[in-house]
């Protein structure tokens, strides 16, 4: 049970590891990605990405600014303009 | 014949240049990896989104479409987007550029297209003003920033889709260099504006949800794209110069290096026969007594 999970920005790749759930601060709305998510598109809106690495565990938070979040077969991948830290 | 004095200060000033150009050769090499290396690291993201935009846009089409896609619907007026370095001593990479951008601008005036410029850094500024003179004034100057980043390619995006949007030109087109290696970075044009739709038609069996929805998203995902586009442009410009100074600098050290044992030769010849002339007057005189 694992979502390969990857985000991205212009300058790097930040992140690409796979996790339990990830949260993404949609522009309409927040969601949660879980593995075998069906595909989705959404633009996002500034916030914090939660990662869950493990069920039940503390959740990462990752701010992001500007862009967009793509659910496909290759699992989750977060476009962001900018990251904080 | 030059003295010996004045030979002995050619050789001297030819080596303080040899000293400076194998200075600038070796921080052009240690920024050049650098430089490699951050336009390597922004490869993923404008793959990514060279991806989903290629979906999307198979998805809208026809007059929906948002006007960064489908175009003013007249290709009257070219707009070409010159990147160019804002410091010299990096050979003919400049001269290479420019000469690009007049080619393209000559073909589009010989197809009765009107063709306006937009100047990205200092090096390209006086001899594109050479051959047009309105071409000065806009352009986006970068010589105060020290670390190329995405803020300015997000400036440069943000005037060009102001400029798009108010009507100031139909059709954009980049000419930046492609880093191939330290010595070959060839000039590249490439349209910007309107976004030109991608032609991997990967139509996607699975039915993809889109939050807002597509247009939207679209809409939001074109200026990006365009960003994204200048960015890797100027990451390329930055490595391109550092590659093309890495190898004008090893040449320019070289050629120092040829003169400067030529001068020896000379200065080593002049220096025997001031000898050989003492000499002889030595034992002339000697045997005249």
């Amino acid at each position: 049970m694992a979502l390969h999970f990857e985000l991205v920005t212009p300058a790097k790749l930040v992140r690409s590891e796979e996790v339990h759930m990830v949260v993404v601060p949609g522009s309409e709305g927040d969601f949660g990605v879980l593995e075998g998510h069906a595909p989705f598109m959404s633009t996002i809106k500034d916030g914090n990405v939660q990662v869950y690495k493990t069920a039940g565990a503390e959740p990462e938070n990752i701010a992001v600014r500007g862009g967009f979040a793509e659910v496909g077969d290759a699992g989750l991948t977060v476009l962001a303009e900018h990251v904080e830290g | 014949m030059a003295n010996l004095k004045e030979l002995k200060g050619r050789i001297n000033s030819v080596k303080s240049t040899q000293k400076i150009t194998k200075a600038k050769q070796m921080v052009a090499a240690a920024k050049l990896r650098k430089a490699q290396a951050a336009a390597e690291a922004a490869r993923p993201y404008a793959e990514r989104l060279a991806s989903v935009m290629g979906s999307l846009a198979t998805k809208v089409s026809g007059d929906s479409a948002p006007k960064l896609l489908r175009g003013t619907g007249s290709d009257k007026r070219h707009l070409l987007v010159v990147v160019n370095t804002d410091k010299g001593l990096c050979g003919g990479l400049n001269a290479n550029i420019v000469k690009e951008a007049k080619k393209q601008a000559r073909e589009l005036t010989a197809a009765g297209k009107d063709v306006s410029f937009y100047l990205v850094g200092k090096k390209g500024r006086a001899p594109i003003k050479r051959d047009y003179p309105d071409a000065g004034k806009q352009g986006f100057d970068t010589s105060a920033v020290r670390h190329i980043g995405f803020d300015e390619a997000t400036q440069i995006a943000e005037e060009l889709v102001e400029l798009y949007e108010a009507g100031q030109f139909d059709v954009a087109h980049l000419v930046y260099p492609v880093f191939k290696s330290a010595l070959a970075q060839d000039p590249v044009t490439q349209q910007l504006i309107p976004v030109p739709s991608p032609n991997t038609a990967e139509a996607s069996e699975a039915v993809v949800e889109y939050e807002p929805d597509e247009e939207a998203i679209l809409e939001e995902l074109l200026p990006r794209y365009v960003k994204t586009q200048l960015f890797g442009a100027l990451l390329e410009r930055e490595a391109s110069e550092q590659g093309a100074s890495m190898t004008a600098m090893d040449n320019a050290t070289r050629n120092a290096g040829e003169l400067i044992e030529k001068l020896t030769i000379v200065y080593n010849r002049t220096r025997q026969a001031a000898i050989t002339t003492e000499l002889i007057e030595i034992i002339a005189g000697a045997e005249a007594l």
